[in-house]
């Protein structure tokens, strides 16, 4: 870590000292998310939310390994085995409903972690491939969750398998070998089954390595915060360790109440009941809809509904489905460029009087009304809002939001986390009430010693 | 700025191929083009809501009614098991409703299940284990879909979980047969057609199972009168166990799960403000 005040691991017994020496194990962890780390003492609650998308990563992890030794893929017998668990395995039910519910808090955690970023500007340098990984995180997300819905091989994870693999097929050329290349013949059957366990089983390991780098590169500049001000001295700081794991471990208890209660008393209530009957190549069900957390996607694939073509001629240039396609896909692949779409200097859209409208106003709503239509069946007035949504998502983040960064007047930042906490304007100092001295430090305000360190009373 | 550029274009081109060759032909086609095509026998659905009172197992609290899920399996018996399937239930299962180890032994011993002759090695049927799962009516899906008009009975060991608020539908389903309103049915041309059945609760109205259970068609050893209504609540809670085995336990674990986990939340959150109090400004 960076910052020059950081506390050091000090090792105090012979085996941790020699530990330290041979593999410095606890000192990586200690300035990972121990002491060691100094982080900007004003996070609010929304950046509870990374250490929140770890914990639900870990409780896939640790359930999925448990439910692979009980599972079998393959199509004759999958969904046979999959009841197996809810009845003959010890507390198999359990298992399986925290891993479908956990697929879906995962998503909840990360989509609020994302929103942050949004909110916040979290991607904005120097903090641009924190960022990035963070998308190769979702990306990867996205496809295990995917699989991982396949493999219970009810009819929606057969008819989902067909759709989702189907969307290959949309492009010219290689599109149609390469659908059949993923599936292993023709339409879903026991080769997909079983290369979709296999990625199922290996992506959340390789999600495990990415969050390591996309922490790696949190550790460089160190964490943002609310005011998007960068850390100045210590007192912006307090460590990680007992500041905020005291305060994750609050956040953590309060969304295992909910995720609790979903899995003991609603564990069906986000799954579709057409998974409970078994996958039958013969019979379509009558609306086909991804997992909830696909649907604004899903509606962004589906507000594409004619040709672009010549008027008058006939000529088709790109097909509705290929449009549809492209969209999806960039809509997310889009983030990749989002750091240098929105230049910016202020960060954080508390600061930001346009940006924060068109966020609350604009994307909030956009995204809102995209869950909804992609959850709905293909008919009006879906069809058209989710047109309008998709529209505005693009001219969001590709139009307004450079637009915006050039022309927007922020208003006045305060001079350092310290201030911006302890807040409140008084004479004869900053704004915030304390005093600037030579070196530039904020002194005289309650956490603050007069050098400018962390004091917290006792 | 290049990148800002080309994301200006790129973005504007999308909502113009958006807007022009979606939006807008999507916009009249559906304010001038033909209305959607609606079948007749939409007009004849009805929502269900369930039985009178709802089922003992409903809410949070709820707990099984091991007397009424004996009489759901009685109904299953000597109704449903002409046709449907339970595939995924054993009879040691039934131990579960309330049942003694004698009683499930004599109950799977009095169910037929396919096996093979020990002697021989032909295949041959035997009386039932309690080890054994409950028998198919049918030999396979072709003999299923030839005896049944082609439409194959659906296995009902899920059936409570495969349809939105499977319960309360099971119930619905089965209390729903009848007659179309004459005077609509004349107006709108609709006509049940042949080998099908009219079901108000069905979503397309018109159901391949004929009319299963009638007034008084099963006798119940606890003398509770078998009305259609009976006999569709007892089957349609048996049914919900059958589906969700550990539904009671799932929920009696989940109480003693949140309020740990309240009290442990309490705990965090008061370490928390402990750990924190010397750093938050203090209120003016």
């Amino acid at each position: 870590m960076s910052f020059a005040w950081a506390k050091q691991y000090e090792p105090q017994t012979a085996l941790t000292k020699w530990l330290d020496e041979k593999l410095p194990l606890p000192r990586l962890v200690y300035n990972a998310v121990g002491a060691g780390y100094p982080v900007p003492r004003n996070l609010n609650y929304m950046w509870n939310f990374g250490v929140l998308a770890g914990f639900f990563l870990v409780v896939q992890i640790v359930t999925g390994v448990v439910l692979a030794m009980h599972y079998a893929a393959n199509q004759a017998v999958a969904f046979g085995t999959v009841e197996h668990i809810m009845r003959n395995v010890n507390y198999g039910w359990m298992l399986r409903y925290a891993h479908a519910n956990g697929a879906s808090f995962f998503f909840i955690v990360i989509y609020l972690h994302i929103f942050r970023g949004f909110f916040y500007s979290s991607y904005k340098a120097p903090r641009e491939m924190i960022w990035l990984l963070g998308v190769v995180i979702f990306l990867l997300m996205m496809a295990t969750a995917f699989m991982g819905y396949v493999l219970p091989w009810g009819q929606m994870s057969f008819w989902g398998a067909q759709v989702i693999t189907g969307l290959f097929s949309a492009i010219p050329l290689v599109g149609e070998p390469l659908q059949v290349w993923l599936l292993g013949g023709f339409a879903p059957d026991n080769a997909a089954l079983n290369r979709f366990f296999s990625l199922h089983f290996l992506l959340p390991f390789v999600i495990a390595g990415v969050v390591i780098l996309h922490i790696w590169a949190l550790h460089i500049p160190g964490s943002s915060n609310p005011t998007g001000v960068e850390v100045k001295q210590e007192s912006d700081t307090v460590p990680f360790h007992p500041y905020y794991t005291a305060k994750d471990g609050f956040g953590l208890g309060v969304i295992l109440i909910l995720f609790t209660a979903m899995v003991f008393f609603l564990p069906n209530a986000l799954g579709h009941p057409d998974n409970y009957i078994e996958a039958n190549p013969l019979s379509t069900p009558a609306h086909i809809v991804p997992e909830w957390y696909f649907w604004p996607f899903y509606a962004i694939l589906r507000a594409f509904t004619g040709d672009l073509s010549i008027p008058f001629t006939g000529i088709v240039l790109i097909p509705a489905k290929l449009l549809g396609v492209i969209a999806m896909f960039g809509s997310i692949l889009l983030w990749f460029i989002l750091p240098w779409l929105d230049k910016s200097p202020v960060r954080s859209g508390h600061y930001r009087p346009m940006f924060r409208k068109f966020f609350w106003f604009g994307l909030i709503p956009c995204m809102i009304a995209l869950f909804i239509c992609g959850g709905a069946p293909a008919e009006e007035p879906y069809v058209v809002i989710s047109q309008i949504a998709t529209a505005y998502y693009f001219l969001h983040f590709l139009v307004i939001l450079p637009i915006i960064s050039q022309i927007e007047v922020p208003k006045p930042l305060p001079f350092s986390i310290t201030e911006a906490v302890l807040g409140g304007a008084a004479p004869g100092g900053t704004s915030g009430g304390g005093k600037i001295n030579p070196e530039g430090v904020v002194g005289g305000l309650p956490g603050t010693a007069t050098d400018g360190s962390l004091q917290p009373a006792e | 700025m290049t990148i800002r550029l080309g994301g200006i274009i790129v973005g504007l081109a999308i909502t113009a191929v958006l807007v022009l060759w979606s939006l807008l032909p999507g916009v009249y086609n559906y304010a001038f083009g033909p209305a959607p095509e609606k079948q007749p026998s939409y007009a004849f659905y009805e929502h269900g809501d369930g039985p009178d009172g709802g089922f003992a197992f409903d809410g949070a609290f709820g707990k099984w009614d091991y007397a009424q899920l004996q009489r759901g399996y009685q109904v299953y018996k000597e109704v449903c098991s002409a046709c449907h399937s339970l595939k995924f239930v054993a009879f040691r299962n039934l131990k579960q409703l309330g049942y003694t180890e004698a009683e499930v032994d004599a109950e799977a011993a009095a169910w037929t299940v396919p096996g093979i002759d020990p002697a021989t090695g032909e295949v041959t049927t035997r009386p039932g284990e309690p080890t054994d799962y409950f028998p198919s009516p049918y030999p396979n899906a072709v003999a299923a879909a030839a005896a049944n008009n082609n439409a194959i009975p659906p296995d009902l060991s899920l059936m409570a979980k495969a349809r939105h608020d499977g319960s309360n539908y099971i119930y619905d389903l089965l209390t729903g047969y009848g007659e179309p309103d004459p005077a609509k049915a004349a107006k709108v041309g609709f006509e049940t057609p042949d080998g099908l059945y009219f079901n108000k609760h069905f979503p397309n109205v018109n159901i391949a199972m004929p009319q299963p259970l009638s007034d008084g068609q099963v006798t119940y050893a606890d003398g509770t009168e078998a009305s259609i209504s009976q006999m569709s609540k007892d089957v349609a809670a048996f049914l919900t166990w059958t589906a969700e085995p550990s539904l009671v336990e799932r929920r009696q674990t989940g109480w003693f799960v949140i309020i740990f986990l309240m009290f442990a939340t309490t705990l965090a959150f008061l370490s928390y403000k402990q750990i924190w109090a010397g750093l938050k400004p203090k209120k003016k």
